[in-house]
């Protein structure tokens, strides 16, 4: 009977606490839409933060993106040839590019390469009192600090997103018309012919856009909200990743389910 | 009886009490800072010191208790009006706190291009002057990570006095200097504060080098006030707390120990279990 009840004291204190956590996160991250003026005003800080998550980013997004597309081809070309249908190998590799692994896969990359590197360093910044004397000087850290990074991240998870596809198509192309033999102009022209731009490639930007912001979102805060010391950072740094994945998978699907359209109604 | 703070005063503290959490640090602050003087404020390790510095900038706000600069309660202050205030404060903070992604330079720089729409030259001029008063023009260049620890407070200081404040905090701008940049760090705590017509806290437990520098002392224990005077008053005072400070003695009234259990049973408690 004790134990029962300490389990559901223990639950119903978990449901608070998260349910205030994300309250909290919530507020934090309407505070820094409302101080986001600087970012774009200046926007040289935005750029800088644009290098470190955007361009920093760049190789492993690429690499990642390549050898998607070439696994996707190779493993897509195997069964498409028991349906005679070998050339439509193009689609495949750029339907499921564009619209899921692209923003998904770069997603889970970007917040385990970007995104973890913002918490630790506005961690690291809060631990540092370095977020204080920015504040006893007058100058507000979610301005100056915390809102460039945001939209930094936001404005290059869709590019990268981009990068990551453009890279795995490029790959796929690889893998079915330079090894499998697969026809160079039926594998463009299927690709061109079947893709819609709206409910393909439209849709995967709004992901990877949503996605950005997620990440990005939880990055800031985490690093924001950490305890100030090493351990603090640390598992703020964890808590990111951690989040990130789960909030691009979920995203995921309730992002597809809004752009469902194969049951035709 | 309340009576109004004088015109001539520029910080204030009546009655204040702050805590963090339920551990209660400051019990009843009650001192003055006067316009155009050096005030020390004296403790030992842990009494509240930086905690007073961080009411006085407004980043905590008392339990009970009016915490006035300027005249104006700093904890009823609006965001826009802090920040107003702030930019009239310079506070260096006591482990310097620059900002690591950026040179000694920039740091320095970094206030007046936040809050100044001077062309690059004069904040060029400006911040070389800053550093060259602290003797450190040569390590302009250098990032804090290139820094030893007394040249990043020296930097730090620098950065503080950039906009040229009418307040100016120090948290142990003596720490861990050699004897030297000592006494350099003090005089130019004097100067500066003279130099600039500003009022100047400096937070320390370095009684000889403060006493030579400073106005007036706060003696600050337990969360009170316990003991305050000029330099000249200090040096003959015979209370038990200034003597030990003054005289430099490991034991007496201000405890070595953070607050604990007896010292005994904790030893012992191994062995009774
Ligand atoms: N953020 C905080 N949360 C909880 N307790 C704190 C916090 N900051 C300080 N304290 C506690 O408040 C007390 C006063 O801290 P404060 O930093 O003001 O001391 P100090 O006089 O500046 O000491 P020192 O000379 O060592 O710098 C300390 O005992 C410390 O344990
Ligand atoms: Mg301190």
């Amino acid at each position: 009977m004790n134990d029962i009840a300490r389990m559901l004291r223990r639950l119903g204190g978990g449901v608070i606490d998260a349910v205030w956590r994300l309250g909290y996160a919530s507020r934090f991250i309407a505070m820094v839409l409302a101080a986001s003026g600087m970012a774009f005003r200046r926007f040289s800080l935005t750029m800088r933060e644009l290098y470190f998550a955007g361009v920093l980013s760049l190789v492993i997004i690429s690499v990642s993106g390549l050898f998607v597309g070439m696994v996707l081809a190779l493993q897509g070309f195997e069964t498409l040839q028991n349906f005679g249908a070998a050339e439509a190998v193009g689609v495949l590799v750029a339907t499921s590019l564009v619209k899921e692994l692209g923003p998904v896969v770069a997603g889970l990359l970007f917040a385990s390469r970007a995104g973890s590197a913002m918490t630790a360093e506005i961690g690291l910044m809060k631990t540092t009192e370095q977020l204080s004397a920015m504040e006893m000087m007058a100058v507000n850290p979610l301005a100056r600090v915390v809102a460039p990074r945001f939209w930094a991240g936001v404005i290059s998870m869709p590019l990268l997103a981009a990068i990551f596809s453009v890279m795995g198509v490029f790959g796929g192309w690889l893998v079915a018309v330079k090894l499998l033999g697969v026809d160079n102009g039926t594998f463009w022209s299927q690709m061109q012919a079947q893709i819609d731009f709206r409910l393909g490639i439209v849709n995967g930007i709004i992901k990877s856009f949503v996605f950005g912001a997620a990440i990005t979102a939880i990055a800031v805060y985490e690093g924001y909200d950490a305890p100030p010391t090493a351990e603090g950072v640390a598992s703020a740094t964890t808590r990111t990743v951690v989040e990130s994945a789960l909030a691009v998978l979920a995203l995921d699907f309730v992002l597809t389910v809004f752009m469902f359209r194969g049951t035709g109604l | 009886m309340i009576s109004p703070p004088a015109a001539s005063d520029l910080v204030t503290l009546r009655d204040v009490k702050f805590g963090y959490g339920a551990r209660t640090v400051l019990r009843d602050i009650n001192l003055t800072v006067p316009r155009g003087k050096v005030v020390a404020i004296m403790g030992g390790s842990g009494c509240g010191k930086t905690t007073i510095l961080r009411l006085i900038g407004g980043q905590l706000r008392p339990k009970s208790g009016e915490v006035l600069v300027a005249g104006r309660p700093v904890a009823k202050l609006n965001a826009e009006d802090l920040f107003r205030m702030r930019r009239r404060m310079g506070m260096l903070f006591q482990f310097g706190a620059l900002f690591t992604d950026m040179t000694a330079f920039d740091n320095v720089a970094f206030p007046l291009r936040e809050h100044t729409s001077l062309p690059e030259d004069i904040i060029h001029d400006l911040v070389i002057l800053k550093l060259q008063a602290v003797g450190l023009r040569g390590a302009a260049g250098l990032r804090p990570a290139e820094l030893s620890g007394g040249m990043a407070r020296r930097v730090a200081l620098a950065r503080a006095v950039a906009l040229d404040p009418m307040l100016i905090m120090y948290d142990e701008p003596f720490a861990g200097l050699d004897p030297i940049s000592l006494s350099i760090i003090g005089d130019l705590i004097r100067r500066l504060n003279d130099a600039l017509g500003a009022t100047s806290v400096v937070v320390t437990h370095d009684i000889i080098e403060s006493l030579k520098i400073v106005d007036y002392v706060y003696f600050v224990s337990e969360g009170r006030v316990i003991a305050q005077g000029t330099p000249a008053e200090l040096k003959v005072s015979d209370v038990p707390y200034v003597r030990q400070f003054v005289d430099g003695e490991t034991d007496g009234p201000v405890p070595f120990h953070y607050p604990a259990a007896s010292y005994r049973s904790e030893l012992m408690a191994e062995i009774d279990e």
